[in-house]
């Protein structure tokens, strides 16, 4: 449930109502909400949740993070086609 | 790289390994408080390779196993409304309720869909004016944000055809209400990263200094977790009782303040019925005031509610720790994945079906276990 995966952010969208983002996870991009992260610039790696960003990690510790847990399998899948797990 | 590189270096784990067991002079049982935490610890044998003695607890860290069937009983009757649009994250689908699930209610034609994040439900709700559109809002803190700025979403756009199912979690009076147990097995805890990464860990403070437990904010990767354990347990071999972070990377002591204050804005505290373990005081979120017009239980009435019928399950014991799956008789048999008896078997978190996928069984149960028990 309270998985989250870092992604890079690659875009920043004006608010409407509140600012969004398109984040790379590893060669697979989704739209994010920023709402909660309004320190978050372009390259930086945001911790997604459930489509929400809740805070910016720096590369070294993103790229590792997304490593392992390619390793474990599914997870990220998992994370990212939908379900809280 | 270097840095990824060390933290998946399996001889830094053995490392590890050997340094816990060079430091562990009694046994220790530790609680990892989340389901996430669970899944990696079993579906990577860590809990196996620990050394004699040095036992994981699994904690009730699993907001689908924790869900109480009057909540899921009351989100099939909204399903099975006809003009409704009722959405859920994924895993909820398949949590029995007394009689069905809501994968069976939508089997039978009522409109249930699963949404990535609670933001899609707001979408759907502008999309289709005239649905009414439910959203089932479970989770723990991690989550707690993303469901606010859905009900945030839903005001600014003017929504009147949106609301929520809530049942929202809180792991600080979780971990107190362990603690209050008198059969309370636990000497230390590894907090859930997530959680304190919004919330930050002040909270945890005040729990560590009242009763005398080690709380290291711990990550969610192998290595994280041998960290984490290592800390715990150095923290217990010098009889220190103090909150600590592992996961420096993501978490702050304060937490992400703009999350915290979008949660203040929308939900306010309440006691919570958890399943499977009761009612504890003050561990839930609900709507605050000025937001109950997204409250799903207020635009619905209620149908009589069926009594929680008997069953095998003994979810309780195994989100309080006190059991393990393989003690139960219905583990693997008559309750799997497929065919769930209970919570825990239903989501990838539960402990449950973390030990099926995993392979447990009874004949082969962990040696850690063993050494710890026997």
């Amino acid at each position: 449930m309270c998985l989250a995966i870092p992604g890079r952010l690659e875009s920043v969208e004006p608010a409407d109502p509140f600012p969004t983002g398109t984040a790379d996870f590893g060669g697979i991009r989704k739209q994010v909400c920023l709402v909660f992260v309004p320190e978050a610039a372009i390259g930086d790696y945001v911790l997604v949740h459930v489509g929400f960003a809740i805070g910016v990690i720096d590369e070294a510790e993103a790229l590792r993070t997304l490593a392992v847990l390619r390793a474990m399998g599914d997870v990220v899948e998992t994370e990212l086609a939908g379900g809280v797990s | 790289m270097k840095y990824l590189d060390e933290y998946r270096d399996p001889a830094l784990a053995r490392r590890l390994l050997a340094e816990l067991g060079a430091v562990a002079t009694r046994p220790w049982r530790l609680m990892e408080v989340c389901g996430g935490q669970t899944h990696t610890l079993v579906r990577q044998g860590i809990d196996e390779l620990l050394p004699a003695g040095i036992r994981m607890i699994h904690g009730p860290g699993c907001p689908v196993c924790v869900t109480p069937v009057a909540v899921i009983d009351r989100a099939l009757e909204l399903a099975a409304t006809p003009d409704v649009v009722f959405t859920s994250f994924g895993d909820m689908l398949r949590v029995p309720g007394t009689s069905t699930s809501l994968l069976q209610v939508k089997a039978a034609g009522g409109d249930v869909r699963v949404v990535y994040s609670p933001a899609d439900a707001v979408r759907i709700a502008a999309a289709e004016p005239r649905r009414r559109v439910v959203f089932l809002a479970v989770g723990f803190e991690t989550t707690a944000p993303a469901n606010a700025a859905a009900v945030l979403l839903a005001e600014s756009l003017g929504l009147t055809n949106f609301s929520m199912l809530v049942s929202h979690v809180l792991v600080p009076p979780a971990i107190t209400a362990i603690l209050e147990d008198p059969e309370c097995l636990v000497d230390g805890f590894l907090a859930a990263g997530h959680v304190c990464s919004v919330m930050g860990y002040t909270e945890y403070e005040p729990i560590a200094a009242r009763y005398r437990v080690p709380l290291v904010v711990t990550g969610f990767e192998p290595l994280d977790l041998l960290e984490g354990i290592l800390m715990a347990v150095h923290q217990l071999e010098s009889g220190r009782h103090e909150v600590e972070n592992q996961y420096a990377r993501a978490v702050h002591r304060d937490g992400n303040q703009v999350a915290q204050e979008a949660i203040r804005r929308v939900f306010r505290v309440a006691d919570k019925e958890w399943r499977g373990i009761g009612s504890i005081p003050d561990s839930g979120l609900v709507l605050a005031d000025g937001y109950e017009r997204f409250d799903a239980a207020l635009w619905f009435p209620s149908g009589p509610r069926s009594p929680e019928s008997a069953s095998e399950c003994i979810a309780g014991q195994i989100l309080t720790g006190v059991k393990t799956p393989t003690d139960c008789p219905a583990y693997g048999t008559r309750c799997t994945p497929r065919h769930p008896l209970g919570a825990p078997m239903v989501s990838s978190e539960g402990t449950c079906a973390a030990f099926f996928s995993a392979g447990r069984t009874a004949a082969a149960p962990s040696p850690a276990l063993n050494a710890a028990t026997s």
